[in-house]
């Protein structure tokens, strides 16, 4: 089975075809079948070639792509990890969608995207190659853009898939710069396997620098996250599995795998503990202040997407792989109960409107209750053990980063519990009946919760396990991790302690609740910066590229009083706006030769045509 | 003393048969009468024209096959056939064929239906085959004035249209004065060699040294003539105006086909002709290739119509084209010959998507007409999609494989800054395409679109969108046709 694993993305392949292209003339029930019956397949798949694989690297090449650059999958304990929770949580997640887009129109376009969504993710992660991970890299953003977008009706859904579309293009540019950059250093050959051996150099930290660029675009870490609490636009389900289980965390397992890479690379490795330690404590603040259900959860996923980076930066990739898993199996059982509920409630995500659902929705509350200790770190569940590695780990390599590790995780308990009192606990403050939602959906969370329960207990056995392919720098200091798990177990229980006497507070972090509310000014900082300033002028600036200003085509006296004018205006407003200012010039200076020679007239052109000949003559003499 | 060979004949025959057919459709519509069945059966002598000389060019490329590979010349070592000019040729053949698979609905929905037009396409690849196979700049030149003067004709096709004219009147003023230029350019290569021939060329330039202003003044005006053909920044000004104007089916064919073989001639002029010379006309393409880059892609991100948007997409395209130029390996060549190919399909396919569609009995041109195909016609917007993503260079598409290859020759010599630099524009590009997909996925409509598609659009989208995906997927043989056409 082992030489079948380029089947493995195949199967959803299919399934993706079939529902976009017939899915119109399918019966629904029929689509029930298909679309979660594929990644069972492929689940099956998965399971059996990783049994028989046991653990030792299989690489099944198919043919030479590119010179150099197979269209190859590798089978390792790395990947085994990542195409089982993709294939399991994802079969889950298709299961609870049947039920939870039962009402839905597009029932086809929905499964078909999401099967689309699981093919390109199986790609990213069996591919041996960069090249290859850069197919299934964008494709996910693909399918990630279709789903977001999904309700099509609504304007924020378009603008939030647009959104993560822009921040994403900004990461995926690091990317491509990276990839080039590991081609320079393997000559060509872009495989995994030949990225060991490699020595430390400039073009070395300046591809781990690249390809990190393109893991804060897709995993939404600093300074690209604003994009994913947007994200929850699109449908629970989506939310669950693309932004909290997979896809976000594509990014953690790039820099994992590129672990031979990033270990020769430590300023770039401290750059990146530091930057995920910043994220996580900022997106817990904002957690804290959500009021919307979902957005508490995006917030959470990026704030442990930052805690997985941390472990990643202190050469903890195994621990970060493992934080990935846990994470996977509680935050996708978190997002799933927060469908129900909505669900429940009929489309309500205001957790303000809630309240008391505990007796009404028993099996969605005790799940998610699991899932909300296991994500607070409470000892015997999936969390504790991977937060508390990945905080052992902070602690023997940048105390600094352990201390913002210790105080997330307290604020980590405290929003989270804030969540689940708000919800399930005190007065019901909403007058809609609740209703517990129907087996298709709870029996997902069922296997999840056991999930969580159950996983905490093979960290020892995972990191066994990806021993063989990670670096891992193992110091088994019992006592001092002993200590360190007391005080991280002390912070769980202040956090939900605190979350049970001050959930309904309105200014939980006292003077940075603000801040907290505004999302720290960071979607403010973009907006001012590149949605005003270069977006809306440089769109205008663009957009009069060829309108025509220019009536005279090249009054030459024209231009240049219109030039002194506009340059007074400049002068007289410039120290009021001058950021704005400046993002918005510089797009109009860009534009501005092209604006005064795109006029729809002929003898503009021609004059642009001499203009340039005599420019590159000019050259002759320059030189 | 004019001789006329059977070599010569045998390099001739595809362009012979191209010529003859193109002739024979306007007899024939001559001379039968106009109300035959709407005369759908010109468009079956126009391709079968062009399927007799592809199977000419496969004869030829046997021919070559079996003996070596050891280029033939005829007319006085004014034509030369080699790998090269089969593979330019091919591409050129192929994007006509599809061209006049997609027309015939077309014009009739226009009511513009003429058998010129089809001896206008087929005068037009005549032309392209003397561009493609010259090494001598009369024939080049002769070659090329076919070719432009029928795409004048072509971009005006519809008379009615006020947009159509102006375009062609733009098109042709400023053709004219790149021609101009081109023609200037030549007069003094021939005044330094007293000989036409490129290979002549290539002879004088090292004695002229690095320094001689008078080769430098023929460099520049020929490249502004060439990168004016090629859509290049900055002669690229007449692109978005005639690529807005001209009928689609002709804006596709103008995008691939005068693109493909104004580029194989400007590989031919500099390889064959100025190599000597790198060092005077490398600076100059680098310039033409970061400025393409950047008005075509910045541009494009505003525009609202498609074709206008598709038209900056193609200078981009010709920006990228030129850094596989500039780059000056193998790979980087080998990069630019797969380019043109991918290109020829992916841009052909995505022209088609909107001749396929029609909106209020008019053809789609804006951004907003293609709103909501993905849930009235699920399998276009599909394929519009591997379209946009193969322009886009998005891998495992096509339109990678080309982008691969440049940036992989960029960073192999060196060149990190042009890397760089394309690396970001791809990121730009992304945003433009994908302001259709956001129309197609997620805008809804009132008004439905209506496709009309015959049965020669369905065959150009099947073989456009399967090669569009085949050649992402399974490049090896493209790659290897390639790699032949330049002798590697």
């Amino acid at each position: 089975m082992v030489n079948l694993i380029w089947l493995i993305p195949l199967i959803p392949l299919g399934g993706a075809a079939v529902l976009l292209l017939l899915g119109r003339m399918l019966p629904k029930s029929l689509i029930k079948v298909v679309a979660p019956g594929t990644i069972f397949a492929a689940f099956l798949l998965s399971l059996g070639a990783v049994m028989e694989s046991g653990g030792k690297p299989h690489e099944v090449v198919l043919y030479e792509w590119l010179p150099k650059v197979d269209w190859g999958f590798l089978l390792d304990p790395l990947s085994s990890v990542m195409i089982l929770i993709i294939t399991g949580i994802g079969f889950l997640i298709h299961v609870y969608a049947t039920g939870y887009m039962d009402h839905e129109g597009g029932y086809y376009r929905f499964f078909g995207y999401l099967n689309l969504f699981v093919f390109f993710m199986l790609i990213l992660v069996l591919a041996n190659n960069y090249v290859l991970l850069f197919a299934g890299w964008e494709g996910v953003g693909l399918a990630s853009y279709l789903l977001i977008g999904f309700y099509f009706n609504k304007k924020s859904a378009g603008d939030a898939a647009k959104k993560a579309f822009l921040f994403n293009r900004v990461g995926d540019a690091g990317f491509i710069l990276g990839m080039f950059c590991v081609a320079a250093l393997t000559h060509g050959s872009l495989a995994f396997r030949d990225l060991h051996g490699l020595t430390a150099g400039p073009l070395l930290t300046a591809a781990a620098a690249l390809l990190f660029l393109g893991a804060t675009g897709k995993s939404a870490q600093l300074p690209l996250f604003v994009w994913l609490p947007d994200a929850m636009e699109g449908p629970t389900p989506v939310s669950a599995l693309i932004h909290a289980a997979t896809m976000v965390t594509a990014g953690v397992y790039m820099v994992a795998r590129s672990s031979a890479i990033y270990s020769l690379a430590p300023e770039v490795s401290a750059a990146i503990s530091c930057i995920g330690a910043t994220t996580a404590i900022m997106a817990a603040t904002i957690a804290m202040v959500q009021t919307d259900i979902k957005r508490v959860l995006a917030y959470s996923t990026v704030s442990q997407l930052g805690f997985m980076f941390m472990a990643a930066g202190v050469g903890a990739y195994w621990v970060a792989v493992f934080h990935l898993m846990t994470h996977a199996f509680f935050k996708a059982l978190l997002f799933l109960g927060a469908g129900s509920v909505i669900h429940g409630l009929h489309g309500e995500q205001d957790m303000l409107k809630m309240g008391g659902l505990r007796s009404e929705m028993p099996i969605t509350f005790w799940t998610m209750a699991i899932a909300a200790l296991a994500i607070a770190g409470v000892p015997g569940m999936a969390g504790f053990f991977s937060k508390d590695e990945i905080l052992f780990y902070a602690y023997l390599n940048f105390k600094s980063v352990f201390a913002v590790g210790l105080i997330t995780a307290a604020l980590t308990a405290f929003y989270m519990w804030r969540l689940m009192f708000l919800t399930f606990f005190g007065e019901k403050r909403t007058l809609v009946h609740a209703h517990e939602s129907p087996l298709v959906m709870t029996a997902p969370l069922i296997v999840l919760a056991l999930g969580c329960g159950g996983c905490s207990y093979y960290a020892a056995q995972l990191e066994r396990w990806l021993e063989p392919v990670l670096h891992s720098n193992h110091s088994p200091d019992i006592g001092l991790k002993h200590v360190l798990m007391a005080a991280s177990v002390f912070a769980a229980f202040t956090g939900i302690l605190l979350a049970r006497y001050f959930h309904a507070s309105t200014g939980p972090l006292g003077p940075l609740t603000k801040l907290a509310q505004h999302k720290w000014y960071l979607d403010d900082i973009y907006d001012f910066v590149f949605v005003r300033g270069l977006g809306m002028r440089g769109g205008e600036y663009l957009g009069s590229f060829d309108r025509r200003i220019l009536d005279g085509g090249i009054n030459g006296a024209g231009l240049v009083t219109r030039f002194v004018s506009r340059a007074s205006i400049w002068a007289d407003t410039w120290i009021v706006d001058g950021l704005v200012r400046i993002a918005g010039f510089s797009a109009m200076f860009a534009s501005l030769p092209a604006r005064i020679v795109q006029t729809g007239f002929v003898q503009s052109y021609a004059l642009v045509i001499v203009a340039a000949i005599a420019a590159a003559l000019g050259l002759f003499w320059v030189k | 003393m004019i001789t006329y060979s059977a070599t010569d004949h045998f390099i001739l025959l595809p362009a012979l048969l191209l010529g003859m057919f193109g002739i024979a459709v306007l007899l024939l519509d001559f001379l039968f009468p106009k109300d035959i069945k709407g005369r759908g059966w010109l468009v079956g002598i126009a391709i079968s024209g062009l399927v007799f000389a592809g199977w000419q060019l496969w004869e030829q490329h046997r021919y070559l096959a079996e003996h070596g590979m050891t280029p033939l010349t005829g007319f006085n070592g004014a034509l030369v056939l080699d790998n090269f000019a089969i593979f330019f040729n091919g591409i050129v053949l192929v994007s006509a064929a599809l061209v006049m698979l997609i027309s015939y609905r077309y014009l009739e929905n226009e009511h513009e239906h003429h058998a010129e037009y089809y001896a206008l396409v087929l005068f037009a690849t005549f032309g392209a085959f003397f561009i493609i196979t010259g090494v001598d700049m009369v024939t080049i030149f002769i070659g090329l004035e076919t070719m432009a003067v029928s795409f004048y004709v072509l971009v005006g096709f519809l008379r009615g249209d006020k947009r159509s004219n102006e375009a062609a009147m733009k098109y042709l003023l400023l053709g004219g004065f790149s021609t101009g230029l081109l023609i200037y350019g030549f007069s003094i290569f021939y005044g330094l060699t007293g000989s036409t021939t490129l290979i002549a060329l290539a002879s004088v330039v090292p004695a002229r040294g690095p320094h001689d202003p008078l080769l430098y003044l023929g460099i520049v005006t020929t490249l502004a003539g060439l990168l004016f053909k090629i859509g290049a920044a900055p002669f690229h000004m007449w692109a978005p105006d005639t690529y807005e104007g001209a009928p689609t089916t002709v804006t596709a064919f103008l995008a691939v086909a005068s693109k493909t073989a104004s580029f194989a001639l400007l590989l031919r002029v500099l390889a064959v002709g100025l190599s000597g010379a790198r060092p005077q006309w490398e600076p100059l393409l680098t310039g033409a290739a970061v400025l393409s880059l950047t008005i075509g892609n910045l541009a494009a991100i505003t525009q609202s119509n498609v074709k206008r948007m598709l038209a900056y997409s193609s200078i981009a395209h010709a920006g990228y084209l030129l850094l596989g130029v500039v780059a000056g390996n193998d790979t980087g060549l080998i990069g630019v010959a797969i380019y043109l190919l991918t290109y020829a399909f992916m841009t052909i396919g995505a022209f088609l998507v909107l001749v396929a569609l029609r909106r209020k009995g008019a053809a789609v041109e804006t951004i907003d007409d293609l709103a909501a195909l993905s849930r009235r016609y699920p399998s276009y917007a599909l394929l519009m999609l591997v379209f946009l993503l193969s322009l886009a260079g998005i891998p495992p598409t096509a339109g990678f494989i080309g982008k691969y290859y440049i940036f992989l020759a960029l960073v192999e010599s060196g060149k990190y800054g042009l890397a760089i630099l394309g690396a970001l524009y791809v990121a730009v590009s992304l945003y433009y395409y994908f302001r259709l997909v956001r129309s197609m996925f997620f805008v809804e409509s009132t008004e439905a679109q209506v496709l009309a598609p015959s049965n020669g659009v369905r065959l150009a989208l099947a073989i456009t969108g399967m090669a569009t995906v085949a050649m992402g997927v399974l490049p090896e043989p493209f790659i290897r046709m390639a790699a032949a056409s330049l002798g590697r």
